[in-house]
């Protein structure tokens, strides 16, 4: 404790509370409110209203959630197997190339994604590898842009992990495969799939890449916030937003305790 | 003599198995991402026919539109990472030597801040701090005035404060990392020995978060250089930053060779932060 008279202290803590209220809770207490909006142009809404989210459940509304939802989860999917298979992978190289090749891995995470996006439309809008104007290609730009991600995380578990274990199965006699598979994943487990959600997450709110490259039958959430917004429909807009917030909370907090109970047990 | 033939060999000769395994990762992102990237640089530097040509380059270097968007993003980014440092000291020092019930899980949702999209933060602002929004609203009411009062919304401040609410985050987790290991009983004898809470901080705790600051600081320059929802969101003629340059050079004019110049110029600036930023968290040991 820095502070100990009890007004020095209840002054601190009032800073504190405007801080967080103005930069934290305000924005999202107020996104909450606009998307049970009926009309808004006072300092209240004149009305409530659940219809921008009953519209959320069909047209295109529904169509940006499965596309954000399939999107995030074969992008997190792949990111997960390439990340993990990277990072195990690095621990046999010699020290030098291996952090040489662990920054490379990193380097996607530090370029801005329009240009991911951009990379991505000047190279394959030409046979043989013609993916623009297909779903393929958003998955591959979320892929990059989360790639360095679950490689982090993946590579963070790794360090660690006692070598104890693996050395102990190692000595015993198992082969490398099943050393993979019955030591070193399931000692992984909680970091893989900590990396799984943080990953989804990061693909359900992906904007730069993705306005580059989706083809028209293919809106994600964000886009399709973006372009409700943009036409001055904000509280459909809002609504879409609370949804994304809603869906990447639940995966984060629900994976979050799937991790613990791995940790646990 | 004998016995040394069946001891392991030294670790140069020692066979490593699965060597090439890193192979099938390493391609797929060579492939998916470095390829492209140099065709973006060989694009900013080549003319149709394929020959060497960096006339193009230095027209758009001289640009009105590009130094512009140059300088607002520079600006942008500076302004946005020192308000992060304050921003981050401030919550991190009173969440860590000041805390209150519950602090605790309100540093985790400030850090969960971190997965949320950024425009998020730009679509609210608009309803706090737009031409209608609640706050321009309460002014004119109470005031009865004609015009909103508050405009900064749809300026560069604007577009900073966003950006300070998304990104000090990044701020507060290392500092809150920092802070754990600071001997609470240096500061309990320096509070009994007079000082105030101001010279402690200065003298105790501020030394400790130095390096914190400087990691999480740099990612910040790197995220806000990158930052492109927000902008974006916030729509204001006024406010084009490098990355929404790019967007609109590629996507509503088709100039990609335009678009090309900036992105190398772009991720160039990006790739020297997060070579700052790589240095930084070395040294912090994270």
């Amino acid at each position: 404790m820095l502070v100990w008279s009890r007004p020095g202290r209840m002054l601190i803590w009032a800073v504190f509370a405007l801080l967080f209220g103005v930069l934290f809770l305000a924005p999202l207490a107020v996104i909450l409110l606009s998307s049970l909006a009926e009309q808004w142009n006072g300092v209240l809404p004149s009305g409530l209203t659940i219809e921008h989210y009953s519209n959320v459940v069909r047209g295109a509304a529904w169509n940006a959630v499965n596309a954000s939802l399939i999107t995030g989860f074969l992008a997190s999917a792949l990111a997960l197997v390439s990340g993990t298979w990277a990072a195990l992978a690095l621990r046999v190289q010699d020290a030098t190339l291996a952090r040489v090749l662990g920054v490379l891995f990193f380097i996607p995470s530090a370029v801005p994604s329009v240009s991911v996006g951009l990379g991505l439309l000047v190279a394959f809008s030409h046979p043989p590898l013609l993916l623009n104007g297909t779903i393929a290609i958003v998955m591959v730009a979320h892929f990059v842009l989360i790639s360095a991600f679950t490689f982090g995380n993946v590579s963070a578990g790794l360090a660690r992990l006692s070598p104890d274990f693996e050395q102990v199965a190692s000595s015993l006699g198992a082969r490398p495969a099943y050393r993979l598979w019955h030591v070193t994943l399931p000692l992984l487990a909680p970091y893989l799939v900590a990396a799984f959600g943080l990953s989804f997450a990061l693909s359900m709110g992906e904007l730069g890449a993705t306005v580059m490259v989706y083809p028209p039958g293919w809106v994600t959430l964000p886009v399709s916030i973006f372009s409700l917004t943009d036409r001055g429909d904000v509280f459909a807009g809002a609504a879409l937003t609370m949804v994304l917030v809603a869906v990447t909370l639940v995966l984060l907090l629900g994976l979050e305790r799937v991790a613990g109970r791995q940790t646990r047990s | 003599m004998a016995e040394a033939a069946v001891l392991p060999a030294s670790p140069a000769l020692r066979r490593v198995p699965g060597r090439f395994w890193i192979v099938p990762p390493a391609a797929l992102l060579a492939l998916l991402f470095f390829y492209p990237l140099v065709l973006i640089v060989q694009q900013a530097f080549l003319d149709d026919s394929g020959m060497a040509n960096v006339a193009e380059f230095a027209r758009v270097l001289h640009a009105r539109f590009f130094l512009n968007a140059l300088l607002n993003t520079i600006t942008i980014s500076v302004a946005a990472t020192a308000g992060c440092l304050i921003v981050g000291l401030v919550l991190g020092l009173i969440l860590a030597f000041v805390p209150f019930p519950g602090s605790g899980v309100i540093a985790r949702l400030i850090d969960t801040f971190i997965a949320l999209p950024t425009f998020l933060v730009t679509l609210a602002f608009t309803f706090l701090y737009g031409s209608a929004g609640m706050l321009n609203a309460g002014l004119m009411e109470v005031f009865s005035l004609r015009a909103p009062p508050v405009d900064f919304l749809y300026s560069t401040w604007g577009v900073v404060l966003a950006e300070v609410t998304v990104y000090s985050p990044f701020v507060l987790r290392p500092l809150l990392a920092a802070f754990s290991l600071v001997d609470r009983g240096q500061i309990e004898a320096a509070s009994v020995l007079g000082a105030r809470p101001f010279r402690i901080v200065r003298q105790v705790i501020l030394p400790a978060a130095v390096p914190a600051l400087i990691a999480g600081g740099s990612l910040c320059l790197l995220l806000t250089v990158n930052e492109f929802g927000i902008v974006l969101f916030i729509g204001a003629k006024g406010v084009i930053t490098l990355p929404l340059l790019i967007y609109s050079k590629a996507i509503q004019e088709s100039a990609y060779q335009v678009a090309c110049i900036i992105a190398v110029i772009n991720i160039a600036l990006s790739l020297g932060l997060f070579g700052l930023y790589r240095f930084a968290a070395g040294r912090m040991g994270m």
